[in-house]
């Protein structure tokens, strides 16, 4: 297929600045995407991620910065004239339209003659599994096939950049793992520049080259999803990517006394009073007699499949504290055991207390 | 207790109480119809003719104001598709905020009385227009507007006009094409109201037309009327006709497209 042939583009937002009377959504985002990169914007609602999203689009205008794509400036460029595919949380396929006539709307207000827009517009249904489905109206199509069909309409145009604004959210979640994981595949065999945004984080881990935390309109942190989860740089992002335990802490010396363990810090809050901020994942538990700061009692366990999670109170400060084992290391750990706990992680970012 | 059958559908049927609200219903509306044509078809010693009918339509009057009254439903039509649709799709997406401004104002040729309209026109229109019965279009596209206004708001309230916007502009579309590939054929049956409403009230208005002295077929069936009461009365008979089978021709019209889009079925 000739959409194969032509690879991704390079997108820079500089310095991005969107205001919405005294709110201001975008405060100053600089975000380059790679050619053929996949960049998922991850946030809670209000973050400006979709913000985002549409400047680049076009369907909104920046107050400050630029947008760039392939070294051209389209800050003010209408949306019509920028080429690019856009997928929308809300179902958008053209009700008057059927699957192929939706997917070959971009190729008709091109001028392209009609066979060769029905032609490609076939190839597309086929790329997202939706051949049979060409002549169907919106009301007669699943959610999920609505969005595929959305997304092939999105790639017919060859979009510079494909934007996908939380595609999966109206889904429910056995489709939304099985269209995350097509959406993907269509992308890589594609090759178009995508811009993801989406506040669910395991979707945003799972298709992303790269995710970009956002929090009051700005860029928080950006890097491999594994770097993400393993070396958050802010304390937001650390609390927001995955479960953390926010356990009572002393900072001493660049040291971080939790638990009754020292442990070097690795960045946050200097407060006199805050939180050590340590995965479940990241703490021991051995059956143990032992009463002191190390030490607690399971309240409850969860079966989560290969995993458990232990709800555990700690001795001396009553703190709760979530511990995931495998499960098979859990058996023994019925509620009411006493355990002695210990960080394995080798730096611990600190925050100020007194926050969820 | 009523049996009913596994997979069947069941319909309620209408009880007493609502055929009767329906019986009357119909007689209210159908009762003076019915005695305007008796009296339209009767005849002096009792017995029943279309004479009147035939005298009405070999009136010349009758094809000049009706011609007068096609050209001016003609031009509130394309005041209402060129002019409304894309004022209130622009509401729509870009300034929910004066929505109910814009509501307000439409309401407005309802409270302003129309001799007051009347002279409002002629003393704020261009003088070209004045001595043209054009200038009697821009008044009924503005009596038009309540009716007109809230059919089409009606209609863009059912679809995501916003989303649907945003996906044709990012698909590359134009605004024209946005509005006459998108967002006209989603709202059809909303035009296709708001085009019968106007047609209606301009084939019916008499006040606006008489003050202006113009002869529309309103203004044409009162004077009529002063000398020939059957050939006035035959006239509305033969105006409400035409006004139901042009009701009947869009209901038609906007039957097809349903049923063009309910083809095929979930497999």
């Amino acid at each position: 297929m000739n959409t194969s042939s032509k690879r991704g583009s390079l997108v820079e937002l500089s310095n991005l600045v969107r205001r919405f009377g005294d709110v201001t959504a975008l405060d100053g985002l600089n975000l380059t995407l790679q050619p053929g990169e996949l960049v998922a914007l991850l946030g809670p609602s209000g973050c400006g991620k979709t913000t985002a999203l549409r400047l680049l689009a076009g369907l909104d205008l920046a107050d400050e910065g630029q947008v760039i794509v392939d070294g051209q400036d389209l800050t003010n460029v209408p949306a019509n004239k920028r080429d690019m595919g856009m997928v929308f949380q809300a179902y958008s396929l053209f009700p008057n339209l059927t699957a192929v006539e939706n997917v070959a709307f971009g190729l008709k207000v091109r001028g392209v003659d009609e066979t060769k827009r029905n032609k490609k517009a076939q190839e597309l249904l086929e790329l997202v599994g939706l051949s049979k489905q060409a002549n169907r109206y919106s009301h007669q199509m699943s959610g999920g096939q609505q969005q595929r069909v959305a997304l092939a309409r999105a790639l017919a145009i060859e979009p510079k950049v494909l934007l996908l604004d939380e595609p999966l959210s109206a889904l429910d979640a056995k489709v939304r793992t099985q269209l995350r994981d097509e959406i993907r595949r269509v992308q890589l065999e594609v090759g178009t520049t995508t811009l993801f945004v989406t506040h669910d984080q395991e979707e945003a881990m799972a298709m992303a080259d790269r995710v970009g935390v956002m929090s009051n309109g700005k860029l928080e942190q950006i890097d491999a999803p594994d770097k993400i989860y393993a070396n958050p740089s802010t304390a937001f992002v650390a609390t927001f990517v995955g479960a953390m335990n926010r356990i009572p802490a002393i900072l001493n010396s660049g040291k971080v006394s939790v638990l009754g363990q020292s442990i070097t810090h690795g960045g946050g809050s200097n407060a006199s009073s805050l939180v050590a901020l340590v995965r479940p994942e990241s703490i021991e538990v051995k059956i143990s007699n032992t009463n002191d700061a190390k030490s607690g009692v399971v309240l409850a366990r969860s079966f989560l499949g290969p995993q458990t999670r232990l709800t555990i109170k700690t001795h001396e400060s009553n703190t709760h504290i979530h511990v995931d084992l495998p499960s098979s290391e859990a058996l023994d750990l019925i509620s009411g055991t006493n355990v002695s706990l210990k960080i394995t992680a080798a730096t611990v970012l600190t925050d100020a207390d007194g926050k969820n | 207790m009523t049996k009913i059958k596994s997979g069947s559908t069941v319909t309620p049927k209408p009880g007493f109480g609502l055929n009767s609200v329906m019986i009357f219903g119909a007689l209210f509306f159908t009762i003076p119809i019915i005695s305007a044509f008796i009296f339209s078809v009767q005849v002096g010693d009792g017995s029943y003719s279309v004479f009147a009918y035939m005298r009405m339509l070999q009136d010349p009057g009758l094809a000049s104001s009706l011609w007068l009254s096609t050209r001016l439903a003609l031009m509130t039509v394309a005041i209402v598709l060129l002019l409304m649709v894309p004022t209130v799709t622009w509401l729509h997406i870009r300034a929910q905020r004066a929505k109910r401004v814009v509501e307000f104002i439409t309401l407005l040729p309802l409270i302003i009385p129309p001799v007051v309209t009347a002279l409002g026109i002629l003393n704020s229109m261009p003088g070209f227009l004045l001595n043209t019965p054009y200038l009697l279009g821009f008044v009924y596209g503005v009596l038009t507007m309540p009716y007109t206004y809230r059919s089409l708001d009606t209609g863009l309230n059912a679809i995501d006009v916003r989303t649907l916007v945003d996906a044709a502009r990012g698909l590359g579309a134009s605004w024209r094409q946005v509005l006459s590939g998108i967002i006209a054929p989603n709202i059809k049956s909303a035009i296709f109201g708001a085009v019968f409403l106007a047609v209606a009230l301009v084939l019916g208005e008499f006040v606006v037309a008489s003050l202006l002295l113009w002869d529309t077929l309103p203004s044409w069936m009162a004077i009529v009327g002063q000398a020939d009461a059957e050939g006035a009365v035959a006239v509305s008979v033969l105006s409400l006709l035409f006004v139901w089978i042009l009701l009947m021709v869009l209901s038609l019209l906007d039957r097809r497209r349903k049923v063009r889009v309910n083809v095929g079925g979930m497999a």
